[in-house]
């Protein structure tokens, strides 16, 4: 249920380092009961984005506005816990702030997970991982979640349920989304709109019109065709027995224009 | 028991009780090489404070904090790795710090005493400087707990939070400081970053949080520094590397321990 009210808007941005233009004058705006994803090969500049949109990075052209106390609620593309910290996962929510056992076990129930709040945080598993990180970000009570490929390391089946519970959240609490992926087939149902981005906002718009649109489809390969795009899931990775995501080739996707 | 031993006993333990809890966060953060540049950079901080007539403390305190700045100042500017630039100032500092040693007139320093600590030496007012000093240190870092772990956790994430991360950093890099200043009558620029991870790392065996690991690397830093005493008593060693010896013997057992229960 999108609303008028605006939360976040990046206007005009770029991004270049060492010569390389990685963003070209994207424009962005994010408002509230939304949820955008945004799309586009590896080396896009998805993540650049990302980290622009939160003050991580600052643009070298344009600038990003965001509503008076803005909270945000942000989901990295993957978070690494070292076994030499000790940390239960109880005490792992509690790095983003004072909560009671009781709110934190019903944000682990919110997403699923409530059976890990003992557990050691470096052992649970990715999908796991990524339902913590959820329930992190909801126990700040957040006006806009932002998740950079929030499903990696997560098999097929899971990833379809992740981006069910984030569009369940997003009514839950009526909060935006933003959210990074590379696959626009998984994310299609859980998405008011797209953007696909290749440096620059290639198109952008409904899921439906996005995966018809020839400049996405020029974009993600002329080798599969419209029919197909809409079923296929672009292999330029593997998975290993983990989980874990190993690209396999990155010059195969080039850019254009 | 005489008057030196005790005070040597309460210098180490509130030294232990101190450089346990930072230690933690220097095991965390992979930070033990650059506790080796710190504190090996200590030595030319003395140098320089015998030349110029400033107190040596300080200007021991003001050149840790420059090399700190130049290390972080050079990694972003760099295409060598963190541990080569690391090692590059850890042994240059020193090496400066020594040759700066030989070149001042007529100075005659126990040099031994700056490399490996004399800690049966320390007198009462140096002693009060290493409680105020500790106490300091501590307090500081109760203070800054919080973000200092949030940031430990995920860099990204506690900026986005609102944790100031760069400020955190400084911080931390100060508070490493004044534990190098404050532990260099204790076992020397030589042997300070094992006091800061060996009883860290003892205490991650037995830890099931954060705050768990900070103190009981204190408690192993204690045990640590109570049977380097009285083993460099009992046959005449050296103090300082006595204690590193202990602390490392627990380590090991521990570790010991740990294999052969898992094993059964």
């Amino acid at each position: 249920m999108p609303t008028n009210e605006l939360l976040l808007r990046g206007s005009d941005l770029s991004f270049s380092r060492g010569g390389q233009l990685l963003l070209d004058k994207v424009e962005i705006a994010i408002h509230r009961g939304e949820i955008i994803t945004v799309i586009g090969p590896n080396g896009a500049g998805k993540t650049t984005l990302v980290r622009i949109l939160l003050g991580l990075l600052k643009p070298s052209q344009g600038r990003v506005v965001s509503e008076s106390g803005l909270k945000i609620g942000y989901v990295p593309q993957r978070l690494q816990m070292d076994p030499v910290l000790p940390m239960s996962v109880e005490r792992f929510l509690k790095t983003a702030g004072r909560f009671s056992q009781q709110e934190m076990i019903r944000a682990l129930q919110e997403v699923g997970a409530d059976r890990v709040l003992d557990c050691p945080i470096y052992q649970v598993s990715g999908g796991e991982l990524q339902r913590i990180m959820l329930a992190r970000s909801i126990l700040r009570k957040p006006d806009l979640l932002i998740l950079d490929e929030p499903t990696q390391g997560v098999d097929l089946g899971g990833q379809a349920e992740l981006y069910q519970l984030i569009s369940q959240l997003r009514d839950r609490y009526h909060c935006g989304v933003l959210m990074v992926s590379h696959d626009l087939h998984l994310v299609m149902a859980a998405s008011d709109s797209v953007l696909c981005l290749n440096q620059h906002v290639c198109c952008s718009g409904r899921p439906e019109a996005i995966s018809q649109h020839p400049e996405y489809l020029k974009l993600i390969g002329d080798s599969v065709g419209p029919s197909l795009a809409v079923y296929s899931h672009e292999h330029d990775h593997s998975h290993d027995i983990h989980g874990n995501i190993h690209t396999l080739d990155e010059s195969k996707e080039e850019g254009h224009g | 028991m005489d008057d030196f031993i005790w005070r040597a006993l309460l210098a180490g333990l509130v030294v232990a009780m101190v450089a346990g809890p930072l230690g933690t966060f220097v095991v965390w953060r992979r930070m033990a090489y650059f506790g080796d540049s710190l504190s090996h950079s200590a030595l030319l901080g003395i140098a320089l404070g015998i030349l110029t007539g400033v107190n040596t403390t300080l200007s021991l305190l003001l050149v840790c904090l420059g090399i700190a700045v130049l290390v972080v100042w050079m990694e972003s500017r760099q295409q060598l790795s963190h541990d080569t630039l690391l090692g590059i100032f850890a042994h240059s500092s020193l090496s400066l710090g020594l040759v700066a040693l030989s070149l001042i007139q007529g100075l005659r320093i126990d040099l031994m005493a700056y490399l490996f600590g004399d800690i049966l030496a320390v007198t009462t007012t140096e002693l009060y400087w290493i409680m105020a000093g500790g106490a300091a240190v501590l307090m500081a870092l109760l203070m800054i707990w919080r973000p200092l772990l949030a940031l430990t956790v995920n860099e990204d994430l506690a900026q986005v939070e609102g944790v100031r991360v760069d400020l955190m950093r400084l911080l931390f890099m100060l508070l490493m400081a004044l534990v190098v200043a404050v532990s260099i009558k204790l076992v020397g620029v030589l042997l300070i970053t094992s006091l800061l991870i060996i009883p860290a790392a003892v205490a991650r065996q037995f830890a099931r949080s954060p705050e768990q690991m900070a103190l009981l690397a204190a408690l192993a830093g204690g045990l640590a520094v109570v049977g380097g005493l009285f083993v460099s008593m009992q046959w005449d060693t050296p103090t300082g590397p006595s204690i590193v010896v202990v602390a490392s013997l627990l380590f090991f057992l521990v570790n010991l321990g740990r294999a052969s229960n898992s094993a059964s």
